[in-house]
């Protein structure tokens, strides 16, 4: 059981890392990686809703949908979910710590309709039978670690690339995309440690 | 499907809808925060375009520091006099008339005019070029090196390079958010009142000779426009002379007795009436 969270955990985080390798909330992944400061506070945001979403999404659909055999609704109620889920956090944050919704506050919505949410909710109900929740949690928190990792790392390179001289037809959005796709090449190197 | 099948994922969905409505509603009830009203207000009467001028990190920042009060009912020079005294009102305080500026670049040296010292080839910023050996890809160190790093500061398009020189060509756009001033590595740029027609358009502390080395538009400091004025508005100060607004009534006797031509503020460069004819 611990081994098998361990994997689950590196093998979420870099092997099948959501932007990296699955291409899911690549919006937030080219929008919001302009600074290494903003970009650390998205990731950080990420990893609390990812995880808390994952929790939630997986004990719903064992809770609800498994008895009624509706489980081809989980799509739709996972967004349900976690549209919710985003606004209540937000609503309790801005309460209870205002300081830690100051530094997260602001990438929250933009979070509630981010795919890396609803494809790691729907993954962690197709990929694991046994032990849903706890799994979930862990896929969860290594997806959003990767998550993290990866915009944290784009920032940091384009924070660099923003001086050079790039050629006009490559400056802005297309030398990011080519930026994206040298990263996911290197990211493929971690295909072979699980 | 059966019809149950239908019924019970809308009613699934039905349900679960209304629960996290209910779940909703009684989280921003019970963890609602109170937002002094006052900040919206304010807020409605700023600018709006997060220029950043005021030193805030953006509108609502400000709205907020006004609020608080650790920033003048007047600290958004976009909003304008109007603004300034509706959030005076909703603060309860007066506000003073505040005086509409705009930027202004002290410097005339346009490329036929000032004196290159070395060809520049590398990033296009003046703050990081400004950082090389030299300083300036112009002789005169002082002057404007026309990369444009204030025409990139600028959320208003109100200054653009004319010319090889920093110029507010479009006076009217400029709302002195004060970007241009704080980015230019030179400190050329000032805010000058917006009726403000004669200042000394150069910033070169330098003595007549290596003035007139390096660019012929400069100010040498000759001191003839002390002479002429009769407000005592213009003193010659480090060989430059310089234009005190608050004193000065625009009667342009120091221009047309200027011999290099360097006092106006002129929305197109010096090209000075000799010349052009």
């Amino acid at each position: 059981m611990f081994s098998q969270i361990i994997i689950i955990l590196i093998s979420a985080a870099l092997v099948n890392n959501v932007l990296m390798s699955q291409f899911l909330g690549l919006c937030p992944f080219l929008g919001v990686s302009k600074q290494v400061d903003t970009a650390m506070g998205m990731g950080a945001a990420v990893i609390f809703v990812i995880t808390i979403a994952s929790a939630v999404c997986s004990c719903i659909y064992l809770a609800i949908l498994v008895p009624l055999n509706l489980t081809y609704l989980n799509t739709i109620v996972f967004i349900l979910v976690i549209a919710c889920l985003v606004q209540v956090v937000e609503t309790i944050l801005k309460k209870a710590m205002p300081s830690l919704y100051k530094a997260l506050g602001i990438y929250l919505p933009l979070i509630t309709t981010n795919c890396a949410v609803l494809g790691v909710a729907l993954s962690n109900v197709q990929n694991y039978t046994d032990h849903l929740v706890l799994y979930s949690i862990f896929n969860g928190l290594g997806s959003s670690a990767g998550f993290a990792i990866s915009i944290t790392l784009m920032a940091g390179i384009r924070e660099r690339i923003r001086t050079n001289d790039i050629i006009p037809s490559f400056r802005g959005q297309p030398i990011v995309l080519v930026t994206a796709g040298l990263m996911a090449i290197a990211f493929c190197g971690f295909a072979g440690v699980i | 499907m059966s019809v149950t099948a239908i019924v019970t994922a809308v009613a699934v969905c039905g349900i679960l809808a209304l629960i996290i409505g209910i779940v909703l509603g009684l989280v921003s009830n019970k963890f609602e925060v109170e937002v002094d009203e006052r900040v919206t207000k304010v807020r409605e009467h700023l600018a709006g375009s997060n220029c950043g001028g005021c030193g805030f990190a953006g509108c609502d920042a400000c709205a907020e520091a006004i609020v608080n009060g650790s920033a003048a009912p007047n600290a958004c020079a976009p909003a304008g006099a109007e603004n300034a005294k509706a959030i005076g009102a909703i603060m309860g305080v007066s506000v003073g008339d505040t005086n509409p500026k705009r930027a202004f670049v002290k410097c005339n040296g346009t490329c036929d005019k000032a004196v290159r010292q070395s060809n520049y080839y590398g990033i296009m910023d003046c703050v990081k070029a400004s950082t090389m050996p030299g300083g300036s890809n112009k002789a005169c160190t002082f002057g404007c090196m026309g990369m444009g790093s204030c025409v990139a500061a600028c959320k208003y398009d109100a200054i653009h390079i004319v010319n090889g020189i920093a110029l507010v060509d479009q006076p009217e756009k400029c709302v002195a958010c004060g970007a241009c001033v704080r980015t230019c590595p030179k400190h050329l740029i000032e805010l000058i009142p917006v009726n403000q027609t004669h200042m000394v358009r150069c910033s070169s502390p330098l003595p007549m000779k290596q003035v007139k080395e390096v660019c012929s538009a400069g100010c040498i400091g000759c001191g003839a426009c002390v002479k002429q004025c009769e407000h005592d508005a213009v003193h010659v100060e480090n060989h430059l002379a310089h234009i005190d607004p608050a004193k000065c009534t625009n009667c342009g006797k120091c221009a047309a007795k200027c011999p290099v031509k360097v006092i106006t503020t002129g929305e197109a460069p010096a090209v000075s009436a000799a010349e052009a004819s």
